[in-house]
């Protein structure tokens, strides 16, 4: 059985006027120890994902259906009192920006030790030694001078190490990860990618980890899943998605790196952009910017097909796949 | 320009504007009340039974006497009189009209000193920014109220009874319009960081536009949504300002009542157990400020507004 | 530190040198100083006589620093109508003041911050909303009329009879919407304390606190549903940061997370503008202490213009001026204090 298991989840945001659909269906699964990358543009739905785990989506959002597993016990479904049992206790998260994360008129100290004694029945004095102890394992300087500092007194890649070392406390089964360096400077991004990368294989954490950063989900994760439009379009190994990807939209984002590139040469660009959640495309969302679409992709939303250990959702993928097939089975 | 007016009146009838209000109930109601009592006020000199300035027209005979439903009313006196013998009625009507003359008055005196130094302040910045701020930071921190109280004093200290009486309306014009500029100018000098960044002025900048010009014709009715919903407020708080003078006995004479006068007047007998003639102002002043007041959150929540927090 | 310190006193000073001139400028155009103390028959070259004496023939600079000079040392002159020395008299008026203050201070916190913090957490519960339509009709009535109406209710007395008196639930119904009054509206009473100086208590009796009840609730009236929206407004956007979703992450309790982590990223707003709100708050005594004939310096200072006390007019816009003056200092020191992520350099970080 998988650690985290998601099935069919449905997530929407009431506003006036109905519903919009922020996640449509999605299901997914992590198991101990495992790296999962989530990757899309921004507004496919990628953070909604995130929160929704341990629903902390913003007001109006709600989980409106489908299960999210843990350990066989499902969250969606739990009172926010056992909830709370598990939030930072057995997964963890990471938010956005260090800047904001942390409550700018508590000391570090004191938002370390309420992270402990909200768990554990343990004096003040234990939890700041647990507390120094993980910031030791992040490589803060002077860790103990550190715990009776406030936030703004530290800078910014400071805050994201003192970020997973709250992380770490309570020695999580998951850390979930929201786009964890977007906010650094970027000569310090790949440092803390390095240290969150180290300490979950160390601590055998699973992973999930949020970004639109190609490159680091190839470097990070074991398997990734591609979001488009609040969908699950491929999923699978990431070495196998990033060598060979599959779905059209995946394919136009790894071509769309730089380093996939000839020196001097124009970006490769995908036209259009993702349709907003008040007028999503019928059928495939990602149609009316796909070369190969066809009737069939505005009609219905396509099934997923396996292709390798990857699975996609595309009629034209599937075609192929068909095709193949046959040319087998008549060679044969 | 009929065709003009009516594509107006029709653009305004689909706008956001006008479909909010439809659908506002406590606005609609607002606009009403606010609608009849200024109407009432306009048109006191042909509402009222009496006129309460005409001394020949009051009778000491008649006073304290209660509003009609109580005992010894006289249907004569649907409101009841005062101590010398006026109808509380014909009083109120022109009481209303004082309070909402000085009150738009005063409003109107703000706003124009609020937005030439607002305009000023943030167009300019600098020094001239850091000084006008200044002076308005020490005046609000020393509230409005009490600034007013002070200029109040002085003037009638150095006026003296009978001439401030006779010169009453002006002052109070002037001096709830001079303690409050503050608050609009602060509104608009926000506005005005916010409008100048924008290209439209280094548009106008480039084209070779005078300051005054890119001030009052390119920047200023950008930032008049804001000046709207504050100056709505203000018009509450002036009315509000006028009566605490005129309680304290610096604001209007009896002999022209205000409301606030009245309810002054009338805080005398309350003891005598004569409370309608100081109760019953009061509850018109607190009606017509409380009116103000919705509109004012109202068009807040539909302007939405970069107002000065603070 | 001290550069914020220094920035902030040097400020406070070049506040209180606008405060005297201004009063300066009223003491000099409205007080004519020969008129109180000597009669009409004296003889013109005695006048002259007197004035050089007086220095009032010095130039303007001149009379002010002597002016200012005089106030530094404490000597605000005397006052006509007390002919006593006008500090003196708004020391023995300004102990009532403080505990009116006082009262309201408390009712205003004991109340604001439960109403406030509870109407931001649940904006949706009919209570909620029935806290904000208070406050929006308490705002919009004038300090002087609650407590007109608070002396109609609770100190005359309201009898109703509207109901018949015959029937069992029109008994109740008069008795219960009628009110006996009984509380004092006038003044402090009799039964005060000597603390020290010129301070008399009314917080040690019964008596002294039943006359307090009325003219501190009608001053808190004004103030209260202020603070409420304040508050709640502070709150809700606090309550809508990412730290706050982050604390839900951690597993906090809601008590912890509204009541740590929100309300002290509350309290720092409410502070500095609560800081503000002491300075209306005078204003707003002067109308209090009318109705109720308090005997604080705001009734002293309406009955000191009415009677033309030039001379107790000044000394009040000084000795108020100060007090606006220290109090604004003094709550931006705190704020400094209380706010770690202000650098004490006056600007937030």
């Amino acid at each position: 059985m998988a650690l985290l298991e998601v099935n069919d989840l449905d997530v929407r945001f009431a506003v006036r006027g109905g519903d919009l659909k922020a996640l449509r269906g999605i299901s997914f699964s992590l198991d101990k120890g495992e790296r999962l990358g989530l990757v899309g543009e921004s507004g496919a739905g990628k953070s909604v994902a995130a929160f929704s785990i341990l629903n902390l989506i913003a007001k109006p959002g709600y989980i409106a259906g489908g299960q999210i597993l843990f350990e066989g016990r499902d969250l969606a479904a739990m009172s926010e009192r056992e909830l709370r049992g598990i939030r930072g206790n057995r997964i963890a998260m990471i938010f956005q920006d260090p800047m904001m994360t942390l409550n700018p008129v508590l000391t570090i100290g004191t938002q370390m030790v309420e992270a402990i004694q909200a768990h554990r029945k343990i004096s003040k004095k234990e939890a700041r030694k647990i507390a120094l102890d993980r910031l030791q394992k992040v490589q803060i300087p002077s860790p103990e001078k550190r715990l009776d500092q406030y936030p703004h007194e530290l800078s910014g890649g400071m805050r994201q190490r003192v970020i997973i070392a709250i992380a770490l406390l309570l020695d999580p089964e998951i850390i979930i990860a929201d786009e964890p360096t977007t906010a650094l400077d970027v000569t310090i991004q790949a440092e803390i990618m390095a240290l969150l990368l180290d300490l979950c294989e160390q601590e055998n954490v699973a992973l999930m980890l949020i970004t639109h950063d190609l490159g680091v989900v190839s470097q990070v994760t074991q398997r990734m899943l591609v979001m488009y439009s609040g969908r699950i379009i491929e999923q699978g190994p990431t070495r196998e998605i990033i060598n060979d990807a599959q779905h059209p939209y995946t394919q136009g984002l790894i071509n769309a790196l730089p380093q996939m590139g000839e020196p001097g040469e124009r970006l490769f660009q995908i036209p259009g952009s993702m349709p907003s959640l008040k007028n999503v495309p019928t059928g495939c969302p990602f149609h009316p910017r796909c070369h190969f679409a066809t009737e069939q992709c505005k009609q219905a939303m396509p099934e997923y097909v396996r292709s390798g250990n990857v699975n996609v959702a595309c009629y034209e993928v599937a075609n192929l796949i068909e095709q193949e097939k046959r040319m087998q089975e008549a060679e044969s | 320009m009929t065709t003009a007016t009516v594509s107006r009146w029709d653009r305004f009838r689909e706008s956001f504007f006008w479909y909010s209000f439809k659908r506002d109930k406590i606005a609609i109601l607002s606009t009403l009340v606010l609608l009849l009592m200024v109407l009432a006020a306009i048109f006191a000199p042909w509402l009222a039974p009496t006129d309460p300035y005409d001394l020949a027209q009051i009778n000491i005979m008649n006073s304290e006497l209660p509003p009609v439903g109580l005992d010894g009313a006289d249907a004569a006196f649907p409101l009841g009189t005062d101590a010398q013998g006026r109808d509380l009625l014909s009083t109120i009507l022109y009481g209303t009209r004082v309070s909402l003359l000085i009150g738009f008055g005063a409003v109107l005196l703000q706003g124009a000193l609020g937005i030439l130094f607002g305009l000023l302040a943030g167009y300019l910045g600098g020094k001239v920014d850091a000084v006008l701020m200044r002076i308005a930071d020490v005046q609000l921190s020393f509230s409005t109220l009490m600034v007013a109280i002070i200029v109040g004093a002085v003037f009638k200290a150095s006026f003296g009874n009978l001439m401030f009486g006779e010169i009453a309306i002006y002052m109070l014009i002037f001096i709830i319009g001079v303690a409050e500029w503050p608050q609009i100018a602060r509104t608009v000098r926000a506005s005005v960081l916010a409008e100048k960044k924008k290209e439209y002025v280094d548009a106008a900048k480039v084209m070779g536009f005078g300051t005054g010009r890119i001030m009052f014709r390119h920047i200023l009715p950008n930032t008049l949504s804001p000046i709207f919903v504050i100056a709505t407020v203000q018009i509450a708080n002036a009315i509000i300002s006028e009566a605490a003078l005129s309680f304290l006995g610096l604001g209007m004479p009896e002999t022209q009542p205000s409301l606030g006068s009245l309810i002054k007047s009338g805080f005398d007998y309350i003891q005598s157990g004569s409370w309608w003639i100081t109760l019953i102002p009061g509850l018109v002043l607190v009606v017509l400020v409380l009116v103000i007041n919705l509109l004012g959150d109202w068009l807040r929540d539909v302007m939405n507004p970069r107002l000065y927090k603070g | 530190m001290l550069a914020f310190l220094v920035q902030r006193i040097s400020q406070a000073l070049l506040v209180m040198f606008v405060i005297s001139v201004i009063a300066f400028a009223i003491q000099d155009g409205l007080g004519d100083p020969l008129q109180q103390m000597v009669g009409m028959s004296v003889s013109q070259q005695e006048r002259d006589a007197i004035r050089e004496e007086l220095g009032l023939n010095d130039p303007l600079p001149v009379q002010y620093l002597r002016f200012a000079g005089n106030a530094i040392q404490g000597d605000l002159g005397d006052s006509y109508f007390y002919s006593k020395p006008t500090l003196d008299v708004i020391l023995e008026h300004l102990p009532a003041t403080l505990e009116l203050v006082i009262g309201a201070s408390l009712i205003i916190i004991v109340f604001s911050v439960p109403i406030g913090v509870y109407s931001a957490i649940r904006p949706q519960a009919w209570l909620s909303k029935f806290f904000m339509g208070v406050s929006t009709v308490g705002i919009s009535i004038p300090v002087f009329l609650t407590a007109i109406v608070l002396i109609q209710l609770f100190s005359i007395g309201v009898t109703v009879d509207w109901f018949p008196s015959d029937t069992g639930w029109g008994q109740w119904l008069n008795g219960a919407l009628s009110t006996d009054g009984g509380l004092p509206s006038y003044g402090r009473g009799e039964e005060l304390t000597h603390l020290f100086g010129t301070w008399y208590s009314g917080f040690f009796s019964t008596g002294g606190l039943m006359h307090l009840i009325l003219p501190a609730v009608s001053l808190a009236s004004i103030m209260l549903p202020l603070f409420i929206r304040l508050i709640r407004a502070e709150m809700m956007e606090v309550l809508q940061s990412d730290y706050i979703r982050y604390a839900r992450a951690k597993g906090l309790s809601a008590g912890r997370i509204n009541f740590l982590h929100a309300l002290k990223n509350t309290m720092l707003p409410v502070i500095t503008v609560g800081g503000v709100q002491i300075g209306i708050m005078v204003a707003y005594t002067i109308l209090t202490e009318t109705v109720f004939q308090w005997p604080g310096v705001g009734l002293m200072f309406l009955e000191a213009i009415t009677r033309s006390d030039i001379p107790l007019i000044v000394a009040y816009l000084m000795v108020v001026g100060l007090i606006f003056v220290i109090t604004n200092t003094v709550v931006d020191l705190i704020y400094g204090l209380v706010n770690p992520t202000v650098k004490l350099t006056g600007k937030k970080a």
